[in-house]
């Protein structure tokens, strides 16, 4: 046990001796929290809207006053030259445009109706979607206050409740997201490193010749970065609390408890990579490439799942960040016990004593 | 020139010599390339709807039938209990609650109007939000179609009518949208890692003092370390553009492709000289990588990959126009599905070239031959 807490402490050392690297480790947890709570969203503020007006009738001008007015959009230009909107959408300055035909106002108080064109950049088509119905509702709205409703129609009245999030803030999604993210890279690298380092340096052959077990080889490299990850966990949460205004409804000890396991199957998934490489490169482009966009996508929280291709659907299960990730929304924002998770954290267990089983016995006590 | 043409043979031995990175330089970026977009379908698709229909009426069914139908649905859960259908939303089986109360039918032909109830799990804002709004969308259509069987006058469409278009994706496919952003995303990544890692490796094994100690004038010595990268992210970006987008996504440029080389010509200059930069300030490759790993995640979620950067507040929108990730995903989408021309452009291209200079004048500053 005290060979151990020396191995213990000779990791901890490497670890803070590295100035630079510690900006990594606990610089870029905080980044990120900050960046996608603020930052990231995909609501339209402020979307530039390029208008064709052949019309430069009275209602044309409301109507571009209104959009105008609106916090989604500004007016990027107006002109009735329709090559200067093709220059527009090309060069990227507008999402979208608005077209109002010649006699606009004319067609809607003569013959009561009358039609306007709204054109989207397609290129991202959820954006576009989202830009298209924006623009009709305020056109809708404008026309209520227009002209009356014709008598005998039927009104059905939706009334529309937000569950959990009734601000619909970016940040309740991609907190949970952003925390199975972090915790997941900052282990699964700097351990991953910290191995091979060993190997490619030539100090492995010292600890191998060592009576010095190689589990507790194992163990005393992941336990200052268990402790590093842990304090980061603290922090976002801190963050996420204070800056960003998330709720933690459910139990805090059960939500700690919850992430150590994660970091723990974070720090074995690690290890394996580390054993399994032959030199810094190849583990860190193996845990970054490897790592980085698949656990972006699979978690779930920046792309529905569900919408995902059937094999895709089951390569997503292998993720842990998958599963953590649900674990952390149960907990933090909708306030459930263990009894909802349980699923969750059973598999999640499962992997992590896979993952260990794995790399210890990949580990090698010889030297090739 | 032939110090060089020699110092390039060897980088170029030491690159191709090493197996463990080489497939993993081309084949991870063409895997991710080939999955990733695949994944990264954020069209709102397949909502689970539970309804709560207390009303039991043919309208309350059609209603629901109505919905099922627009391919936007899924009923995950039919019931009259509402608790019980908040328990399927606490469960995730069901993103909305759709409540039609009792009375729904009869209120609705004898006085005209109706109220519907929509519970929606928020978590997802975006989900959230465009949820609500196709079904509020539906729910309008199916006014009309109330009145029709009722053989009440239809009063026709009056009004303002909007029509949609989508221009450049048509068929709003979202691979358009994914595939030459996670392109360029890789690229940058492979090229900055790549080029950081490597002087550091030298330093590290010591090897580098070795060359310190010739008459190799530094500027020699940075070209030669930039000139194979250069190379290698030029083909990887044609591996990715030319094979995976082109014969498995089917997208072709509709722009120039000399354009588009041209710009990433420049680019890559600029994304290996802020490798080289970040190799001078480090030791390690730890700290290479920590930091390099620092600046591309920023880059990354920044540069409007994933979330438009319109959206984004004004100090955010800073930050994204520090990065050069955005200029060249935001190049690549115009000139890729827009067909955008030089003069489109030049503003990116000029500032695409004001990184490159910027980065590696500074890296080769700060770059010394003795410690």
């Amino acid at each position: 046990m005290k060979q151990f807490l020396i191995f213990v402490g000779k990791e901890f050392k490497h670890v803070f001796r590295d100035q630079k690297t510690l900006l990594m480790l606990f610089g870029l947890p905080v980044v990120q929290i900050l960046l996608f709570g603020f930052a990231l969203t995909n609501e339209i503020k402020n979307s530039r809207v390029f208008v064709l007006d052949y019309a430069r009738d009275r209602d044309s001008r409301n109507i571009i006053n209104k959009i105008e007015s609106s916090t989604y959009f500004e007016i990027y230009g107006v002109s009735a030259n329709p090559a200067d909107m093709e220059k527009a959408f090309r060069s990227g300055r507008v999402k979208s445009a608005i077209v109002f035909p010649d006699h606009f106002a004319n067609s809607l108080y003569h013959q009561r109706r009358t039609q306007m064109r709204i054109i989207t950049d397609g290129s991202d088509p959820n954006t576009a979607t989202t830009i298209s119905n924006y623009l009709s509702t305020l056109v809708n709205d404008y026309q209520f206050g227009q002209l009356p409703l014709p008598p005998g129609a039927i009104q059905l009245r939706t009334e529309i409740r937000m569950l959990y999030n009734p601000e619909l803030k970016g940040a309740y999604n991609y907190v949970p997201g952003v925390m199975a993210l972090v915790l997941m890279l900052v282990c699964v690298l700097m351990t991953s490193i910290s191995i091979v380092r060993e190997k490619e340096n030539g100090t492995m052959e010292v600890l191998l010749v060592s009576p010095f077990k190689p589990l507790l080889v194992l163990l005393s490299k992941a336990v200052p970065y268990l402790l590093v990850s842990f304090f980061n966990l603290v922090v976002i949460l801190v963050l996420s609390v204070l800056m960003l205004g998330l709720p933690i409804k459910g139990s805090l000890a059960l939500l700690l408890l919850v992430s150590t396991l994660y970091i723990i199957t974070a720090l074995s998934l690690g290890l394996l990579i580390s054993t399994a490489t032959a030199s810094q490169q190849a583990a860190m482009l193996l845990s970054l490439m490897g790592m980085l966009l698949p656990t972006m996508l699979f978690a779930g929280f920046m792309f529905p799942i569900e919408n995902m291709p059937k094999a895709l659907q089951y390569i997503s299960n292998i993720v842990p960040a998958r599963w953590y990730y649900i674990i952390v929304k149960s907990i933090m924002i909708k306030g459930l016990g263990l009894s909802a998770i349980w699923k969750e954290v059973l598999i999640l267990s499962g992997m992590t004593l896979f993952l260990l089983a794995l790399s210890l016995k990949k580990f090698k006590i010889r030297l090739e | 020139m032939k110090t060089l043409l020699v110092l390039l043979q060897k980088e170029f031995r030491q690159i191709l010599r090493n197996k463990a990175i080489l497939p993993l330089i081309f084949v991870m970026p063409t895997v991710q390339l080939l999955i990733l977009p695949l994944a990264a379908d954020y069209e709102i698709k397949n909502i689970k709807l539970a309804v709560v229909d207390q009303d039991h009426s043919p309208l309350s069914a059609r209603l629901i039938a109505k919905i099922s139908a627009s391919g936007y649905f899924r009923l995950t859960h039919y019931g009259n209990s509402f608790p019980a259908a908040l328990h399927e939303v606490e469960l995730e089986r069901a993103d909305l609650v759709l409540s039609i109360p009792s009375n729904f039918e009869k209120d609705v032909f004898l006085e005209n109007k109706g109220n519907l109830q929509l519970t929606i799990n928020a978590i997802n804002g975006v989900k959230a939000g465009l949820g609500g709004s196709y079904l509020g969308a539906i729910i309008r259509d199916f006014v009309p179609e109330i009145k029709l069987n009722n053989q009440l006058i239809s009063a026709g469409k009056a009004g303002i009518e909007t029509i949609s278009t989508a221009w450049y994706n048509p068929y709003m496919d979202y691979n358009m949208f994914m595939v030459p952003g996670i392109l360029a995303a890789l690229v940058t990544m492979i090229g900055s890692y790549m080029t950081a890692l490597n002087i550091v490796k030298e330093r590290e094994s010591g090897t580098i003092e070795q060359i310190n100690v010739t008459p190799i004038h530094k500027f020699h010595f940075i070209l030669a370390k930039l000139i194979p990268f250069w190379v290698i992210g030029m083909l990887m970006f044609s591996v990715g553009l030319l094979l995976v987008a082109k014969l498995v996504y089917g997208i072709s440029s509709l722009g120039s492709l000399w354009l588009l080389y041209a710009f990433l010509a420049v680019y890559l200059v600029a994304v290996l000289g802020l490798g080289l930069l970040i190799s001078t300030f480090s030791e390690t490759q730890q700290q290479a990588m920590s930091v390099t790993f620092f600046f591309v995640m920023i880059f990354m979620l920044m540069s409007g990959l994933f979330t438009p950067v319109d959206s984004m507040p004004l100090w955010a929108r800073m930050i994204s126009y520090l990065s050069p990730l955005t200029y060249f995903i935001d190049v690549m989408r115009l000139i890729v599905l827009k067909g955008s021309q030089f003069s489109d452009l030049k503003p990116q291209f000029l500032i695409i070239l004001g990184f490159a200079l910027v980065m590696n004048v500074w890296a080769v500053r700060n770059y010394r031959k003795t410690n």
